[in-house]
């Protein structure tokens, strides 16, 4: 790396583990353009495969709930969702730290990128949620810790999308949506402990990644690859959305260089 | 209660959220690849 030239190699690793060196080398946009590019046509791919086989799986072919009956069909677009909601919450908060912490412009602009996705992921949770709250509980909406802290994390990636086009300088705005997302880091563990720490109406974690999921396999698959899907597809528009942004920095900057061009000669 | 108006209720708006953000999310894309490349050629 550049700014590494001429340093003592004793003292590299211990310089890159303490500053983030790899980090550095990691978010550069030319070599994230490398990388993205070429890889954005099989995630697409293997993105709208998965998707619609864990979606038509679990529509159709999964078994219906001996307590909830088909009504549990939902649980294979609302929890992948879910999961994909707070993961990406988790994203912007490491790409606000990044920001914060090394300046990355490469991270503002994921940050930037992945706030309205992640709204939209988070909007699909509350929908299929409320939808699945009618036929079980007899309500579309309570004030249950769970729900209400999941449309908490709604609100904050609405609020992280607005402030950042509320400021004319960028660079401000990216420090003031930075530290919003950091504080608003805080409501992740609420939602995953709530239906814990308080007796809610939405039920427990069914499955649990040290063993013991109280899910049958016939279930458990489909809403594996339906979250894998909607992991996926998450990722693509993520790196689809930052793809996008830097060629839209790299025009702004070549209109300005042409126009400052242009404005030099007719003064020459 | 017949869960079924929910349960299309459900995936109706997901893939409508599915289709229409990768749509416009590839339209943004190829967009931006489109003018940046015009501009290059000038």
């Amino acid at each position: 790396m550049p700014y590494e030239r001429g340093m003592n190699e004793e003292v590299l690793p211990v310089m890159r583990s303490k500053s983030g060196g790899w980090l550095h080398y990691l978010a550069n946009p030319a070599r994230f353009m490398r990388v993205a590019v070429p890889a954005l046509p099989w995630l697409t791919v293997v993105s709208v495969l998965l998707c619609a086989v864990g979606i038509v799986w679990g529509y159709q072919f999964a078994p219906a709930d001996w307590e909830q009956g088909d009504a549990a069909r939902i649980m294979y677009v609302h929890v992948p969702a879910a999961w994909v909601a707070m993961a990406g919450y988790a994203a912007l908060a490491v790409c606000s730290l990044f920001s914060i912490v090394w300046r990355h412009p490469l991270a503002d602009i994921a940050a930037e990128e992945i706030g309205p996705v992640g709204a939209g992921f988070t909007a699909v949770c509350l929908v299929s949620g409320s939808l699945w709250g009618k036929p079980m509980w007899g309500a579309y909406w309570v004030w249950d810790a769970r729900l209400t802290s999941v449309l908490i994390l709604f609100f904050l990636y609405l609020g992280h999308v607005a402030l950042i086009r509320a400021f004319d300088n960028k660079a401000h705005a990216y420090r003031a949506a930075a530290i919003l997302a950091l504080a608003g880091a805080v409501n992740l563990p609420i939602i995953v402990f709530s239906v814990q720490w308080w007796n809610t109406l939405h039920q427990g974690n069914t499955i649990s990644l040290s063993g013991g999921s109280k899910i049958y396999v016939t279930m458990l698959y489909p809403l594996l690859i339906s979250t894998l899907g909607f992991y996926l597809a998450f990722i693509t528009m993520v790196v689809a959305r930052v793809a996008a942004a830097i060629n839209e920095r790299k025009l702004a900057a070549a209109l300005l260089a042409a126009a400052l061009h242009a404005a030099e000669e007719e003064r020459t | 209660m017949n869960p079924w108006p929910f349960i299309n209720g459900s995936y109706g708006i997901t893939l409508l959220f599915l289709l229409g953000a990768g749509w416009l999310t590839l339209a943004r894309y190829r967009r931006a690849r489109r003018r940046l490349a015009q501009a290059m050629q000038r």
